[in-house]
């Protein structure tokens, strides 16, 4: 397997994060964005108490976000457990919002490949548009990397249609140089998005990890010609941290990737503060979450 | 030998437990009547504002459901800390043009009207809770819950007692409260600010906010996440503005007119149940 030598400059990092999060959006360009980041939402739920109803009332949500400004876009997919996949596909017939499972023993991955590739299979034949598979990282950190990529391929090939997006669960990953090797690795393995986490780890989605990972992307790009899609996941529940978020992609990697088909925000609370500020765009009143749809 | 220069004091909003700039970075130069003294204070924004409601909702679940007997610790303490910080009062309420004997009275009153909402604050439940008679098998009782998040604008012409005895009901009833202090006379509250701060009030249930009140009023009445509004003064046009935004998400307006706050009528229990919310309960009994 060749050898990825990747050494960051971490306090590089902070600084373009410091100098690109220092940027202010405002006024029509914030309504836009804040249209933008809507529409890469995958809305997501995944707790141990999870149960049909929930689900359903979040595809409901997904599909009316607030009725009184039918001019907003829906979100790009709901996010479920698996065994809530046939569920959340029922309820989004007929609508263009993706169904999105986690598998490969999620939150952990602490199982045989055998056991991940049935999940995998399960929900896909279940009807799962997307597939968040999460890698091995006591294999990675151990340095067995090529573990790592042959059961990414494997998944990957596993999802037939579906497309693949792999948690590199940052927050384990310890150092921002693992984050950059797992990038490549995922990437190079048959990934079509590299997620930062599960939401189950502190730290979760973090500026500069997002960053390295776009980074990665961008060089990805450069050597193949392949579009890798980009998602961070956990810890943005606010509208002025995506947007933040908007203007590091576009500075990274272009106006290609502002789009749902190639950047996610894995969030639950994140479209209600996206719906408060566009409401609070166009009335100038401050609004409060009791008058929003329950995430 | 040099002279020594004095170390001034910055004086800062106080939002969620701590003594932020304003974010605007603006501020309004305060001159005593003797042109003796210049102050910067903060001139609060909009923003300030939103945040500060952030953290008094934040701070409401845990201060509403702290026991009413620790509330009512609480109050008295912060009336033991302004005791203990008498004679830096007296000289703002100096500089801010009282006479020493004034000020004085002042103190006293303002510490006096914290003890006695510190008394009440264990006891207004069970002096207005009731049961009430119905004619069904069921027992009916009604008792008092917190508004929520209250904003308020002291009153211009008192700057320690009026901002006390807005602060001091809202704040024994279990709710949370924004406040826009005296314009024309907010050295103290900053400096009370410091006092809740050493008192056991937990971060965010009192926050304090100096600016231009014509700026700030319309935001203070027309947030959707206030739950009641206490406004202070006699300004017709504001009070209708108030009214009138507080519809928008059928806040409860109060409003304190004409009132010297120095007088012992000012203060009473009703003034807690100003912005308590009555909740009734019927549980059937026995067939």
């Amino acid at each position: 397997m060749e050898t990825f030598v990747n050494r960051i400059d971490q306090v590089g990092v902070q600084e373009r994060v410091a100098r690109l999060f220092s940027r202010s959006i405002k006024k029509e360009s914030k309504i836009n964005a804040l249209h933008t980041v809507l529409s890469m939402i995958d809305l997501t739920t995944l707790e141990g108490k999870d149960s049909p109803g929930k689900v359903k009332q979040l595809c409901y949500k997904a599909v009316h976000l607030h009725d009184q400004f039918p001019s907003l876009p829906s979100v790009a997919a709901i996010c479920v457990y698996p065994t809530m996949v046939p569920i959340a596909k029922k309820a989004l017939e007929n609508t263009n919002i993706n169904v999105a499972s986690v598998a490969t023993a999620f939150p952990s991955g602490m199982a045989s490949l055998e056991y991940k590739l049935n999940e995998v299979k399960m929900v896909v034949a279940d009807g799962a548009d997307e597939v968040d598979m999460v890698i091995s990282r006591g294999k990675f950190l151990r340095g067995e990397y090529t573990y790592v990529a042959d059961e990414i391929s494997a998944v990957k090939e596993a999802c037939g249609k579906a497309h693949l997006k792999v948690i590199l669960e940052t927050g384990e990953l310890v150092t921002l140089d693992n984050v950059r090797l797992a990038s490549d690795i995922a990437m190079k393995a048959g990934a079509d998005f590299i997620k930062t986490s599960t939401g189950k780890v502190s730290p979760a989605a973090t500026p500069p990890v997002v960053l390295v990972m776009l980074e990665a992307i961008r060089d990805y790009y450069k050597k193949t010609g392949k579009k890798i899609g980009m998602k961070p996941a956990g810890g943005i529940s606010k509208a002025k941290l995506a947007i933040q978020y908007l203007v590091m992609i576009k500075e990274t990697l272009g106006q290609d990737w502002l789009h749902a088909d190639l950047f996610r925000f894995g969030a639950s609370s994140l479209a209600n503060d996206v719906l408060m500020q566009i409401v609070k765009q166009s009335t100038s009143v401050y609004q409060s979450a009791n008058y929003f749809s329950m995430d | 030998m040099n002279k020594r220069e004095d170390i001034k004091k910055t004086y800062k909003l106080y939002i969620g437990g701590k003594f932020p700039r304003t974010e605007s970075g603006r501020y309004i130069k305060w001159i005593d009547q003797k042109q003796s003294t210049q102050v910067n204070i903060c001139r609060g924004s909009r923003k300030d504002f939103r945040n500060a409601v952030v953290a008094a909702r934040e701070a409401l679940c845990g201060w509403s459901s702290r026991t009413a007997y620790n509330r009512s610790q609480i109050l008295y303490r912060i009336g033991e800390m302004l005791e203990g910080r008498r004679s830096q009062f007296l000289d703002e309420l100096i500089l801010q043009g009282s006479s020493k004997k004034e000020a004085e009275k002042e103190i006293n009153h303002s510490i006096d009207r914290l003890i006695y909402y510190a008394g009440w604050a264990d006891k207004y439940q069970q002096i207005f809770s009731r049961v009430n008679p119905v004619a069904l098998p069921y027992f009916n009782f009604s008792y008092l819950d917190p508004t929520g998040v209250v904003s308020a604008i002291a009153p211009n012409d008192s700057s320690l007692i009026g901002l006390v005895s807005i602060i001091a009901p809202i704040i024994s009833g279990g709710n949370t409260v924004v406040v826009l202090a005296s314009e024309e006379n907010p050295l103290c509250a900053i400096t009370f600010a410091e006092v809740l701060h050493t008192s056991d009030v937990p971060g965010g249930v009192v926050n304090i906010l100096t600016g231009h009140r014509s700026e700030l009023i319309g935001q203070f009445s027309s947030h959707m996440d206030v739950n009641a509004i206490v406004y202070c003064g006699n300004e017709t046009e504001e009070i209708k503005l108030v009214q009138e935004n507080a519809a928008l998400n059928v806040k409860r307006p109060i409003v304190y007119s004409d009132e010297n706050w120095l007088d012992k009528n000012t203060q009473d229990p009703y003034r807690i149940l100003n912005t308590l919310e009555t909740k009734t309960t019927w549980h059937p009994v026995g067939v």
